[in-house]
């Protein structure tokens, strides 16, 4: 290729380098898109290629049996732990952006959980969490706080709230170095001009680093809310579902390969997928009215 | 007045940090003492340290049972993979994208977004489908394929770096004759480099991460990966706790190691990645 013209060269390399990924994306992304959203209008099983066009008849199913909503009361627990999380980020991002002695210390060891290996930090928490010998009622009962002692994955009240911590346990680093990032990207001088004007801590964070920080914050709002959506991996690796803590994906994944019922489980993942969407489309539209507004 | 109550603010926050390290720390060194500890001296010295740290029985029996050593190698050889094939792709796209116009640019920039909002947990019922008639299920072949296309948030990271880089170090190589290839090759792509840095390291903790992925498509006991080995481990195994335990820290120390050394190229990736 070395003695085409650099217009022919142009169009090599546009062909050559856009090529595979646009077909990558086209093969693993909207391809399976779309074809879910056939799949849900039929009954394949997932086994061969038979299958029969069924109209609605899933749809129907979701929206008439309650036990597939009633699985998105589990992903609830996500959510609030979520929001929980969003907020002490927040916290250590503002104290480990001011003069404090040690903050990159503290950066590093705070971001630390979100870096392990993510079914070996489940699996810790079983032992953590193990009624007998779990580290957490040993700890309890060396305290001299036996009466707070609790079957933590057994009893049904708790398991849930147990399995969110998890997840919050391991994304408050990773949230707080996202705002530490924003924080740092405001200039210093709005903070020193309110400081002469008088203005109290509180005042400063609530009138300068809020409104400053509004994108991260709402984005960070919205991936909160699609991973309570979408929470599989805790509840799945740590209790399979069972226990009354099987989440939306977990059952549309156990619906497809478990009782093999494919076009029930895309009818499911493509409601799933309508509220992501949705919710994405409602902060857009939030975000673009600001925009105008301003 | 004033100061004190700044005094007193510095020690709440003192105190919350102190209270988020126990928080973080707790589960850590709950399981890397409990590594070193027998069986019984586990359910009898509760979080005690151990009597012998070079008790190492626990990891023997953990590699050798749990398959560790399998899964170790099976995820390297995906790891080498699909991030050189990433990153050759990821670097690609930003060069033609960021270097040249031409009529399909807005689209395939926003193919990209699109397919960022598609959650990949929801489509994988079809995906599955997908990977079964190209016939890559229960081979290597499946993780590759789905590691192996650049995300959003990629492109935009090496964008930033593509637009950065002067135009006219391509217009003085052009004047020598160097071909557009050359141009990507020697020049773009090692200017890339520190964004690379970043991307390889962030891209390999996913991937080493991912349970979903091989777990779906690779079921074959020869293909176990670390996230399945241990899945799969601790199923008949449930209760000893103590060989578990050595076994998550295995586990955990690649990626510890792999952050503690390059902090610099995780922080800079994870928040050049939000802000935008």
């Amino acid at each position: 290729m070395f003695n085409f013209s650099y217009k022919t060269q142009r169009y090599l390399i546009l062909f050559g380098f856009l090529t595979i990924p646009v077909v990558l994306s086209l093969t693993f992304s909207y391809y399976p898109a779309i074809s879910l959203l056939y799949y849900s209008l039929t009954d394949w099983t997932g086994l061969g290629w038979d299958m029969n066009f069924i109209g609605l008849d899933n749809y129907v199913e979701i929206f008439t049996k309650p036990e597939v909503f009633s699985t998105l009361k589990n992903n609830l627990y996500y959510l609030g732990g979520g929001l929980v999380q969003v907020v002490f980020a927040l916290y250590f991002a503002v104290i480990l952006t001011g003069k404090l002695k040690g903050r990159n210390g503290f950066r590093v060891a705070l971001f630390l959980p979100y870096v392990l290996h993510s079914v070996a930090t489940v699996i810790m928490f079983k032992n953590v969490y193990h009624m007998e010998y779990g580290s957490l009622n040993t700890l309890l009962g060396a305290l001299g706080l036996d009466s707070w002692q609790q079957s933590w994955l057994g009893d049904k009240r708790i398991v849930n709230f147990a399995l969110a911590f998890i997840s919050m346990w391991k994304y408050m680093g990773l949230n707080m170095v996202i705002f530490i990032g924003a924080l740092q990207s405001i200039p210093g001088d709005l903070y020193e001009a309110a400081s002469i004007d008088g203005a109290s801590g509180w005042q400063k964070f609530r009138y300068i680093t809020l409104p400053s920080i509004r994108g991260v914050l709402e984005l960070m709002l919205i991936l909160t809310l699609t991973g309570a959506l979408e929470a599989f991996d805790i509840p799945f690796v740590m209790m399979l579902g069972a226990n009354d803590t099987s989440t939306f994906v977990i059952h549309t994944v156990n619906t497809a390969f478990k009782y093999q019922n494919f076009g029930l489980a895309s009818a499911m993942a493509v409601v799933l997928l309508i509220m992501v969407l949705l919710f994405i489309v409602i902060q857009r539209k939030l975000l673009f009215r600001e925009g105008r507004s301003e | 007045m004033k100061r004190e109550r700044s005094i007193a603010m510095t020690i709440f926050n003192y105190f919350t940090l102190a209270v988020a390290l126990f928080v973080v720390f707790f589960p850590i060194y709950s399981i890397a003492v409990g590594a070193f500890k027998t069986q019984v001296e586990y359910y009898q010295s509760g979080l005690a340290l151990p009597d012998n740290f070079f008790n190492l029985e626990n990891f023997k029996r953990v590699i050798d049972i749990g398959d560790l050593g399998l899964g170790f190698r099976n995820i390297l050889i995906i790891l080498a993979i699909s991030v050189a094939g990433n990153i050759v792709l990821g670097t690609m796209v930003a060069y033609a994208v960021g270097r040249f116009d031409f009529k399909l640019k807005k689209a395939i920039m926003g193919m990209y977004l699109v397919a960022q909002v598609i959650p990949m947990v929801t489509t994988q019922v079809a995906t599955f489908s997908v990977i079964q008639s190209l016939g890559a299920y229960n081979t290597m072949l499946a993780p590759i394929l789905l590691y192996l296309g650049a995300d959003v948030l990629q492109i935009v990271i090496y964008l930033q770096f593509v637009n950065s880089i002067p135009k006219d170090l391509d217009e003085s190589a052009m004047i020598e004759g160097a071909s557009l290839f050359k141009i990507y090759r020697s020049i773009i792509f090692p200017l890339l480099a520190p964004a690379t840095a970043t991307l390889i390291i962030l891209k390999s903790i996913s991937i080493y991460n991912d349970f979903y992925t091989p777990y779906l498509y690779m079921p074959k006991q020869d293909l176990k990966v670390v996230s399945t080995a241990i899945y799969s481990f601790i199923g008949p195994n449930a209760a000893q706790l103590n060989v578990i335990s050595a076994g998550i820290l295995i586990i955990f120390i690649p990626t510890v190691v792999l952050f503690l050394f390059m902090q610099r190229y995780i922080f800079a990736g994870v928040t050049n990645g939000a802000v935008k």
